[in-house]
């Protein structure tokens, strides 16, 4: 039984249903129980969550992976079904510090100051979730000073941050100096992403990464991890 | 079956009803005044036994002045019939055409000499070795009938292409005016399933070509039912000529009851006034000239009104199929058939261009646009043509296919209906409602239903232009897939019983 519900929170995954409204890739999918339902029902019935998170959650995603690789997926079904680990890590958040398991992280992002542009990030903050990682967004627009202070108070493992125009690309180093100011700039990792932002740019404002799409973020996330272990 | 062919809802028109109704008068008047002049005997007697007036003109040639009353016109016209059937060897590519209707197929043609062959040859950077590109080399050389056949079983897999004119003039040295006929409706029937149209060479191979065409449909009456072939004949000579040996190929297959585009290429400038009014009052006249006397032979013969108006180059006073003018003409005439409610074959895609390349796509797309969107029935749109029709390049058929399915696309209806408001709105307030404030998980549903256009298919990487390279790329892939030759038997009898077929055309025999 536990096996079989695992199975179909992969499948699911697969399908990028985060529930029972969903429509999925394939017909007659509608009404059926989704990602967020069926982890419900799994933990109801003793499946384990360590489980359900590598088994199904992370097996699903790599096989979304392999699809989008061979070019029978595209964005459009890995952020569904990014969405759906995402939705499914938001009910298991609270009960993975008790289970003993530690999450990938957290990671806070948000667009600069004076910086309206959001979709890229929304859709970073997106992939990252689906990868397993806590995202915790602050949104465009975003005072420096509350970056700073989220820091401080969320400790996060990274911080990643957004800006669309060349006006506001400034405004990543103000923050990182800031964080030096404060103490935090060791706190965790800093990478940043948009479009007139460069590898190169990063280095020279003392960023640690830089991700050109979604999917560098996440590279780019896992790298760092790998490299602190 | 029929193939599916593109629905022109809403067809872009530039005459309004007035001007329709005008310029028809004028042909009406143009036919009494100054009337056809005709090379040919037989079409003279037809319209004199219907009440027409000729006058026998003197010179080297014998030819008659006709005056065509419009009351004769009038009921001769009465016969042509709406809807045209032409069937196919995989009856799944029969096209159904209405003249009501503005239902586009796609079809290859004209008749071309020269073939292009392409390769790719490497270039250097002078200063840095470690620059390569590779740039498309084209050479012309004569067409023959193996390129026929290529060209035939490419435009097979070509999913825009509709039906299949002949497009590449076979000049083998074992060609000859007796056996080319055959060879071009063997090799072409036998390389593709789908509609086939051709001119006629030879009056004499008329019934040769017919019984190919028999054999193959499997008896008169199934050629009758599913014509596989049809034909198509200029017998104007613009201006307002019927000539001598054409208007007897067509006499004589309108007797045949098989299906024929009537057609008239007037240049305006030199064969027929620059003006718009003018070409359009004379090759209205032409063409209606022709399909009356059709129904005088065979009242209810499948007809099209077949325009390939053009404008004069001002340079050299040839062809400018490129003129804007040309796609404007063809347009008119488009809704020319349409007011006669007699299915059209028009014309688009032709280019003044040599070769592949910017000024080919901008003046082929331009028309391809253009007069598609005023929904001819049966548009000639020169795939692979250049030139002005006298060069075919299998990889600009290629392009043409992926600027077909564009053209396609775009001209889909508009869905707005009351079920579809209902259900965006709920869309839009359920995204509203997120954080993230993305649409972006609706698009899956439409994603694989064919109503999202593709990205252009030939799109390279990095900074150069791969569109020539990866074409060709897909062009080998076309011409590696197999398709479905006649059947040993049928071929067999087709050997047996049509004289003139080339031996290395069959290719149950071609090992041995
Ligand atoms: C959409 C858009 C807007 C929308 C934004 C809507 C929204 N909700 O975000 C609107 C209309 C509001 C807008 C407004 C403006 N825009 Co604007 N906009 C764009 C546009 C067309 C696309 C941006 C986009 O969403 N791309 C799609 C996403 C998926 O890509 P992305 O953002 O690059 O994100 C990807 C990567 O960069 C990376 N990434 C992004 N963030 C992060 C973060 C991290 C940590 C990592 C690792 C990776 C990463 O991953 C993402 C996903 O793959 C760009 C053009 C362009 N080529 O970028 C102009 C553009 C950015 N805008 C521009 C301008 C000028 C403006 C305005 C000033 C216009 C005006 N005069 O009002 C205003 C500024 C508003 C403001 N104060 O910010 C200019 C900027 C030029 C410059 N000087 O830098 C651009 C380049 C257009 C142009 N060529 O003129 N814009």
């Amino acid at each position: 039984m536990p096996e079989n519900m695992i199975d179909q929170i992969r499948e699911n995954v697969i399908q990028g249903r985060v529930s029972s409204d969903d429509e999925g890739m394939e017909e007659g999918m509608a009404g059926q129980p989704g990602v967020t339902e069926l982890v419900e029902q799994a933990l109801e019935s003793g499946v384990p969550i360590r489980d359900i998170v590598s088994k199904g959650l992370s097996g699903g995603m790599d096989i979304v992976g392999k699809k989008f690789e061979a070019g029978e997926y595209f964005i459009p079904d890995m952020l569904a079904s990014a969405e759906a680990v995402g939705a499914a890590m938001d009910i298991l958040q609270p009960r993975l510090a008790k289970s003993g398991i530690k999450t990938k992280g957290t990671v806070i992002v948000a667009t600069v100051k004076d910086d309206l542009h959001d979709i890229g990030k929304n859709i970073v903050t997106i992939l990252l979730r689906g990868a397993g990682y806590v995202v915790k967004d602050l949104g465009n627009n975003i005072d420096t000073q509350v970056i700073v202070d989220a820091v401080r108070d969320e400790k996060p493992e990274f911080l990643g941050l957004s800006a669309l125009l060349t006006s506001t690309m400034a405004r990543m180093e103000d923050v990182i100096r800031s964080l030096e100011e404060n103490g935090l700039r060791e706190q965790g990792k800093i990478i940043i992403g948009g479009a007139p932002v460069s590898d190169e740019f990063a280095r020279s404002i003392g960023a640690d990464g830089y991700g050109a799409d979604g999917f560098q973020a996440v590279a780019v996330v896992e790298a760092l991890t790998a490299e602190e272990t | 079956m029929a193939r599916e062919g593109i629905h022109v809802e809403r067809p872009y028109e530039r005459l309004n009803k007035d001007q329709v109704e005008l310029i028809h008068q004028a042909s009406m008047e143009i036919l009494q005044d100054p009337g056809l002049i005709s090379f040919n005997e037989e079409a003279v007697n037809i319209f004199h036994s219907h009440g027409a007036e000729v006058e026998s003109l003197g010179g080297d040639h014998r030819s008659w002045h006709v005056k065509l009353p419009e009351q004769l016109m009038t009921s001769a016209l009465k016969s042509v019939p709406k809807t045209v059937t032409l069937g196919a060897r995989n009856p799944d590519n029969s096209l159904v055409m209405n003249g009501d209707q503005p239902k586009v197929y796609l079809i290859t043609g004209s008749e071309t000499n020269i073939w292009l062959d392409v390769e790719f040859p490497e270039y250097v950077h002078k200063s840095d070795s470690s620059k390569k590109i590779r740039v498309p080399e084209f050479k012309p050389r004569r067409g023959m009938v193996e390129d026929l056949c290529q060209s035939a079983r490419v435009c097979e897999h070509l999913e825009m292409v509709d039906g299949f004119i002949r497009n590449v003039n076979i000049q083998d040295r074992d060609i000859t005016p007796e056996n080319k006929d055959v060879n071009k409706f063997f090799a072409s029937l036998n390389n593709n399933t789908k509609h086939f149209m051709s001119g006629l060479t030879s009056l004499d191979q008329l019934d040769n070509v017919v019984r190919m065409a028999e054999l193959i449909a499997g008896g008169k009456k199934q050629l009758a039912d599913n014509p596989i072939i049809s034909f198509i004949t200029c017998l104007v000579k613009s201006p307002l000529q019927f000539v001598d040996d054409t208007t007897s190929t067509f006499i004589e297959i309108c007797r045949r009851g098989l299906p024929v585009a009537v057609s008239s290429s007037p240049q305006a400038g030199t064969t027929a006034p620059i003006k718009e009014a003018g070409i359009m009052a004379q090759i209205n006249a032409e063409v209606l000239a022709g399909i009356a006397l059709g129904q005088l032979v065979k009242p209810g013969v499948p007809l099209l009104y077949g325009s390939v108006p053009v404008r004069a180059r001002m340079d050299t006073l040839s062809d400018s199929y490129g003129a804007v003018e040309t796609s404007q003409y063809n347009i008119d005439c488009v809704q020319m058939a349409r007011f006669y409610g007699i299915p059209n074959y028009s014309t688009s895609g032709v280019c003044d261009s040599k070769i592949p390349g910017q000024q080919s796509s901008i003046e082929r797309l331009f028309s391809d646009i253009v007069v598609a969107m005023s929904g001819p029935q049966y548009l000639h749109c020169a795939f692979g043509l250049l030139e002005c029709n006298s060069v075919f390049s299998l990889l600009q058929a290629v392009l043409d296919d992926a600027h077909f399915k564009m053209i396609k696309h775009f001209l889909k209806q508009p869905r707005v209906d009351q079920t579809e408001i209902e259900s965006v709105l709920k869309q839009i307030r359920s995204v509203v409602d997120t954080p993230q404030k993305l649409y972006i998980s609706h698009i899956r549903p439409v994603l694989r239903s064919g109503e999202i256009s593709g990205l252009y298919p030939f799109e390279g990487s990095g900074e150069t232009d791969q569109v020539f390279e990866l074409a060709f790329d897909r062009m080998e892939e076309l011409l590696a897939k197999p398709v479905q030759h006649i059947d040993e038997e049928t071929t067999a009898r087709i050997f047996a019983e049509v004289p003139g077929i080339l031996p290395r055309l069959n290719v149950y025999e071609r090992g041995s």
